[in-house]
């Protein structure tokens, strides 16, 4: 992601979807919610309204104003009570009235997971274009984790809609308390909400967003199907576009989950190498520990940390590359681990205090990413 | 005794069974009507080991029939899907993402409706009579004849769906069934409403398929009660097949691991079921099938049944044996059905892995002369292929690195060494040709909870043990034996954000089934 990207979409249309939300699930890094719902509600808003304008950041006038949308709570209930596409837009809408502005783009905020859908239904029925590009890089729980947050970009006002037509708008002292009392108010809704924040200028959007991601997931999707068409390394393929590399390949050995401080927090054993594995495969021998919070956030080898948070720590499925979940890994699941870099501005000291291990309650310093193969 | 009845593509297999002593089993050729091949291989046991058909205390059937028309789009009823949710959900429509000749084939018509109920149990909105029976009239003037009803969070609060099935019928007339995703599926609203739409679509077939089930027991003299085999290896009665055929699709690779593991008296142990066509390995743990933990789906429609992990891999007696030496493949195409007519030592001039296995003289089918010329080098390449293809797969079947035995079962297993390096020696039990029907005849009866519990501070244990009991007394009341019930599969995920520890529970419980009660409640 830090790389020079080449191959940049110019639009969206509903025949990208699928590959949009199989790479927005790989940058989930375990968390993020399942893009199924998301694909669904954008193919919908696509077939509607025909496809969507992307804009690279870097084309971004000074003067645009850009609104991110996003689905704020649990994952879980998402699936059982479907958000509403109207919603999506209103959010947008009733933040604009608030604010006396008339949005020119719609953004991204958090690539990965099912929040790089929501906007494209947005931009459909608002008739606008998406600006390619996120405010993470990849998927965190909370509002405040972005580098907006980072380049001072206030998160509100912001609004935040439920689907019985209720809409509030919140203006808050910092980015953290905006997250405390968006989480209550998105209980109260039912645990499904839509906001819509960190609304800034075409200026701030070029400073403070990540390039490129929504393109990179598209890439990651179709790349996917052209490997398996061919039965090629799926694995390798998804290493390739992360300019990362095969932590551990093995099968879920065991998964313990806990619920402290309101975070689905677990630790899952990836077994390694079996007596009949072959030499020449990428198994290693022993067991690989990761630590995760919805995402995956600590990887750990005989006590040894190897990467933690903010790099990236995605779960594939070892046979078809197909991003597994946090709430998915089960107990024999045949799963490979790769690493890979997060964007660079993460690693200063105030990414690092938003976003770093000891943010999540672990008691280690954070480990970078190392492209470099162990010996 | 029991019999047991699997009713595959292909053959439809028998057995019978005294305890778990095979008395006698057949295989007959599958009819289009299903029942017809059932009466000869009925027949087939009566020559096999003459018994008085009164001494039989239950008949266990497992069939393919219902997957089998959803997947060929024949025989399915014109279907309406009523949803309570709004104003939630209305985004994603009932069958939103189904393929249109699906969408066709049941004549499907989605209708959204208030209701519905948040992850604590609160409603979204109330209920709306007249919303309801206003749907329910436009359902019958469209000629619908079988309704499936859904509610968001239905399996946190069941109320909603209960009560539009009762405004449905009123106003429908009690004759049109109707399919209550509560009791069909799990959390997660588009997957189970899929699931109780597909039932919802069976079940003017399932009553009529029941029925001549019952009908081609009853012909032979035998009066006791009829069971269908479920895709988690649980039993349901005739009457909870008629509700829930969608319950069946998956019973033939369960059936076939179940049974490996009574022939075998192995509880924890991979299966490599070998078919004509295809092998399927899957893991028995404490005696179950390992479920799938992707969503799955059936006819490109996607559901979250409980379904077997079971890897597949093109191989089978009718495969293809081509190259020599290490170059040397088989599969994964198949001559199939044709094998009697295209291998070698049928006369064919096809070679195929059942000339190898002739060639050998590990089985003898066919003339074996005709495979007499096969050079002996390549014939063991190919023996060595197919022991190589398997045993990969077993080994990515495995979860731990300890060994892990491995039973073969199926017409096809003669293909297999008599170990794989690696795993060790390969168990083939007596009857193994017949291990699904098998399966069918000694499967248990089970229930299952799936729900999110609301955890009070130390109040774990009291959650988890109010959801054991709760599978507990819904096997009890599915037919097993208080006595013989427990516990085989427990999974708790904790919801991230929601207050009050909310907690995801799923616990299945499992017994054998109650014979003599369930005899005399027939009788």
């Amino acid at each position: 992601m830090t790389g020079v990207i080449t191959d940049r979409l110019t639009t969206i249309g509903a025949d990208d979807l699928e590959a949009l939300a199989r790479g927005a699930a790989v940058l989930g890094t375990g968390g993020g919610g399942d893009p199924y719902i998301g694909r669904l509600l954008a193919a919908q808003a696509l077939r509607e309204h025909g496809p969507v304008r992307l804009v690279d950041p870097a084309d971004l006038p000074d003067g645009a104003v850009v609104f991110p949308v996003a689905m704020m709570g649990a994952p879980t209930v998402m699936v059982e009570k479907t958000p509403s596409t109207e919603r999506i837009g209103a959010a947008v809408a009733a933040l604009a009235e608030f604010l006396g502005v008339t949005p020119t783009h719609i953004a991204c905020i958090e690539a990965g997971g099912v929040n790089s859908t929501f906007p494209l239904v947005a931009a459909a029925q608002l008739g606008l274009p998406v600006v390619d590009g996120d405010g993470m890089g990849r998927a965190f729980p909370e509002l405040q984790m972005v580098l907006p947050t980072l380049s001072g970009i206030p998160c509100t006002p912001m609004s935040i809609a439920d689907e019985k037509g209720n809409i509030g708008v919140l203006n808050t002292v910092d980015n953290h308390a905006a997250e405390a009392l968006a989480r209550s108010l998105t209980i109260t809704m039912g645990c499904a909400a839509i906001i819509s924040n960190y609304v800034m200028s075409g200026a701030q959007a070029r400073d403070a967003l990540v390039p490129g991601t929504l393109s990179l997931c598209t890439r990651i999707g179709h790349r996917l199907d052209r490997v398996r068409a061919v039965h090629g390394d799926a694995v390798a393929a998804v290493a390739d576009e992360l300019g990362g590399r095969v932590l551990h390949t093995g099968k879920v050995s065991d998964v313990a989950r806990r619920t402290l401080t309101g975070f689905a927090r677990g630790t899952a054993i990836i077994s390694g190498a079996s007596p009949m594995a072959d030499p020449a495969s990428r198994s290693a021998a022993g067991d690989l520990t990761l630590e995760f919070q919805n995402e995956h956030l600590m990887a750990v080898r005989d006590g040894v940390v190897e990467v933690t948070t903010p790099d990236l720590i995605v779960v594939l499925d070892t046979d078809t590359g197909e991003p597994v979940t946090t709430e998915a890994l089960r107990f024999g699941h045949r799963v490979t681990v790769l690493a890979a870099p997060t964007d660079e501005r993460w690693h200063s000291p105030g990414g690092i205090a938003l976003v770093g291990p000891r943010y999540f309650g672990y008691d280690t310093d954070p480990v970078r990413f190392d492209a470099r193969e162990r010996p | 005794m029991r019999i047991g009845i699997d009713v595959g593509g292909t053959n439809t297999d028998a057995v019978l069974m005294d305890g778990d002593r095979v008395l006698a089993a057949v295989k007959a050729a599958t009819t289009p009507d299903v029942t017809s091949g059932i009466v000869t291989a009925l027949d087939g046991l009566q020559a096999g080991h003459p018994f008085p058909p009164a001494d039989v205390q239950a008949v266990m059937i497992g069939t393919t029939h219902f997957i089998n028309a959803l997947v060929q789009a024949r025989d399915l009823a014109p279907t309406a899907a009523l949803r309570l949710g709004l104003p939630a959900t209305a985004s994603l429509p009932p069958m939103v993402d189904w393929p249109g000749r699906l969408v066709e084939a049941i004549a499907g018509r989605a209708y959204l409706a208030h209701g519905g109920h948040e992850f604590d149990g609160r409603p979204i909105s109330a209920l709306d009579e007249d919303e309801l029976r206003r749907h329910a009239a436009d359902m019958a003037a469209n000629g619908v004849r079988s309704v499936a009803i859904s509610s968001v969070f239905s399996p946190v609060n069941t109320e909603f769906e209960v009560r539009a099935a009762e405004l449905v019928a009123e106003v429908i007339g009690p004759d049109v069934p109707v399919s209550l995703s509560h009791e069909i599926g799990r959390v997660g609203l588009l997957e189970r409403e899929n699931a109780t739409i597909i039932n919802a679509a069976l079940r003017e077939l399932a009553a009529g398929i029941v029925d001549g089930l019952a009908a081609s027991i009853a012909g032979h003299g035998i009066t006791a009660p009829l069971y269908l085999s479920q895709n988690d290896g649980t039993l349901m009665d005739v009457e909870f097949a008629r509700r829930y055929p969608v319950a069946t699709f998956a019973s033939g690779p369960t059936n076939s691991m179940r049974g490996a593991a009574v022939l075998s008296g192995l509880g924890t142990c991979a299966v490599v079921d070998v078919g004509g066509t295809t092998t399927d390995v899957g893991v028995l743990t404490g005696g179950f099938p390992r479920e799938a933990t992707v969503e799955v789906s059936v006819a490109g429609i996607r559901t979250n049944f409980r379904m077997p992990d079971v890897l597949s891999v093109g191989l089978g007696g009718g495969s293809l044996v081509r190259g020599t030496g290490t170059d040397t493949t088989v599969g994964p195409d198949s001559v199939g059905y044709r094998l009697t007519e295209q291998a070698l030592v049928f006369g064919g001039n096809v070679l195929t892995a059942t000339d190898v296995a002739v060639a050998t003289g590990r089985v003898e089918i066919g003339d074996r002369s005709l495979v007499a010329g096969l050079d002996p080098a390549d014939v063991a390449a190919a023996l060595e292929r197919i022991a190589t293809d398997v045993a990969d797969v077993v080994d990515r079947m495995r979860i731990s690195a300890d060994p892990l035995p491995v039973v073969a079962v199926g017409g096809g297993s003669v293909l297999l060494p008599e170990s794989f390096p690696g795993l060790g020696a390969v168990h083939r039990p007596e009857h193994f040709a017949v291990a699904n029907a098998i399966g069918a005849a000694i499967a248990q009866v089970g229930g299952e909870v799936d729900r999110v519990f609301a955890i009070a501070p130390g109040r774990r244990d009291a959650a988890v043990d109010e959801a054991r009991q709760e599978a507990v007394d819904r096997a009890v009341v599915a037919g097993a034996d208080p006595a013989t019930v427990e516990i085989v599969d427990f999974d708790e995920v904790p919801i991230p954000y929601l207050p009050g520890n909310a907690t995801r529970i799923r616990c299945k419980a499992v017994g054998d089934l109650r014979i003599e009660q369930a005899a005399g409640r027939r009788a």
